[in-house]
């Protein structure tokens, strides 16, 4: 499979299969477009009617080319990876990421949020106690199987309303790590409403990833975040979101922001923080039901089409100054990605990944946390609706029919399940606007990489 | 070659035999949590 698209003044040659990333000329841009439905003499006649002043040497000489790197399975590779995956989607069932939801109550009351303001459609705000959140550790530890690399997230809700027991959490966590001989990886997410110097100190020493949720411009960001009086949270939060990122050193967090319906126009958001300072952004569109007036349609596709566009751009011309910066959704390693199993195999939501609520149950992720329908087990009793998990099990790229000849599955493995599920009813279903979104940052992330490999 | 420059030299072909440890990062645990990226993430591997 080809994906062959032009970018930014590049000709851009996706050998899907294989993951190998050509930028070609003109005219072989033309010949790979052929290639599979005409023979060599076809194309060389095709090609030189368009292109009439270039040589036909020149054109078999193309065609060569594209010839060599077929036969090197660099491009028209085929796929030889479906058994393979399902194959490895049928292994023992490990559990190596846990969402901690350690405070279901918060202290902004942003309107895009899928956790309700934290209560997770609960009625009541509710912190997890440190023996839940002890039990939730052991659980991990005893379901992981020989994974060494464990990762825990502090979520909320507002994970700083119960920050002792983060801390708790951390130091068992850490004893744990010697018994069993584990390695923890936590992350600590945060609005930085309560943000202050011992919370910087402690994460600096014990998170390996803070996640700082900041938006963009400060209309923008007091628009979605503010107080549940109404004053917006911009002001309060910004200065100590960029004393925290300085203090890391630039490294190790994302500023992460989301953009709605109300900032189309979020490349601008995104070029704010970075000359605010920050060098790790993100930011995300918003996922919404579309009768939300800040949702995100299919209409909208174009516009956020231009955006990426437009920042993207702009990330090539800042590459190599000061004012560079990462951009998650951009970000694509071409060298030491992923296997093709880990890109296959889907996001590891209800089996290797999953959600714990305060009072200890498991739900296969922080989204489908408070749907009484998707409650797997708790933590003293571990999994106990293995339909569910082995639903989830299942559901890779070659599960899903519309993901089977789409270029990005290698980038995105099959989308969130809770995304399709929401939209699509099945979480084999697909989010639409989600997977455009999706094709067009890597299409930009492959052009940035073109771009600056030339310098 | 003088019309086509490849970018990258890794094939995922070539991760099929060694691949599969299960050792790195899950997806959602970087910053997205609403979508899944696993295109710009690193093998442990080759760490």
């Amino acid at each position: 499979m080809i994906h062959q698209y032009k970018n930014n003044g590049f000709n851009i040659v996706l050998d899907v299969n294989s993951g190998a990333i050509h930028v070609v000329d003109d005219i072989t841009y033309d010949i790979i477009s052929d290639y599979e439905s005409l023979d060599k003499k076809g194309i060389v006649e095709k090609i030189g009617k368009k292109y009439d002043t270039v040589d036909v040497s020149e054109i078999e000489e193309a065609y060569d080319e594209v010839n060599t790197l077929e036969e090197a399975e660099e491009l028209f590779t085929k796929d030889v990876y479906e058994d393979r995956v399902i194959d490895y989607t049928k292994r023992a069932t490990v559990v190596k990421a846990l969402c901690l939801h350690i405070a279901h109550d918060c202290n902004l009351s942003c309107k895009y949020c899928f956790a309700e303001e934290g209560l997770y459609h609960g009625k009541k705000a509710e912190l997890m106690p440190y023996e839940v959140g002890k039990q939730a550790l052991d659980f991990l530890v005893a379901n992981s199987g020989s994974r060494r690399n464990l990762e825990v997230d502090f979520f909320g809700g507002e994970p700083l309303l119960n920050f002792q027991v983060v801390k708790d959490l951390v130091a068992y966590g850490r004893e744990l790590e010697k018994t069993h001989d584990k390695h923890f990886r936590f992350t600590l997410t945060t609005n930085g409403v309560l943000l202050n110097d011992e919370v910087m100190e402690f994460a600096n020493k014990e998170m390996d990833n803070v996640v700082l949720s900041i938006d963009g411009r400060k209309e923008v960001h007091d628009k979605m975040r503010p107080f549940q009086r109404g004053d917006g949270s911009y002001d309060i939060v910004t200065p100590k979101f960029i004393k925290f990122a300085e203090s890391r050193g630039q490294s190790r967090y994302y500023a992460r922001g989301t953009f709605t319906r109300n900032n189309l126009d979020f490349s601008k958001d995104v070029l704010h923080l970075a000359d605010l300072g920050f060098k790790q952004i993100s930011v995300e569109p918003v996922v919404a039901p579309e009768d939300e007036s800040y949702a995100l349609l299919e209409e909208d596709l174009p516009k956020l089409f231009e955006e990426y566009d437009i920042l993207a751009k702009e990330m090539v011309e800042r590459h190599g100054t000061d004012k560079e910066f990462n951009f998650f959704h951009f970000m694509i390693d071409l060298e030491g990605g992923p296997c093709v199993y880990k890109r296959l195999s889907g996001c590891g939501s209800g089996t290797e990944y999953l959600a714990v609520t305060p009072s200890g149950e498991l739900y296969p992720c922080h989204q489908f946390v408070g749907n009484d329908g998707f409650k797997m087990g708790d933590v003293w009793k571990g999994i106990e609706n293995t339909d569910l998990q082995t639903e989830f099990k299942g559901c890779n790229v070659y599960s899903k029919p519309e993901c089977k000849n789409c270029f990005a599955k290698y980038y995105c493995s099959g989308g969130c399940a809770a995304n399709a599920y929401h939209f699509d009813g099945n979480i084999r279903g697909n989010y639409h606007v989600g997977c455009e979104l999706q094709k067009k940052r890597v299409e930009c992330a492959i052009m940035i990489k073109a771009a600056t490999a030339e310098d | 070659m003088k019309h086509i420059k490849t970018l990258n030299t890794k094939r995922l072909q070539n991760t099929v035999k060694k691949g599969g440890c299960g050792e790195c990062q899950t997806s959602c645990q970087s910053a997205c949590k609403t979508s899944c990226t696993v295109g710009n993430q690193s093998c442990e591997n080759n760490k």
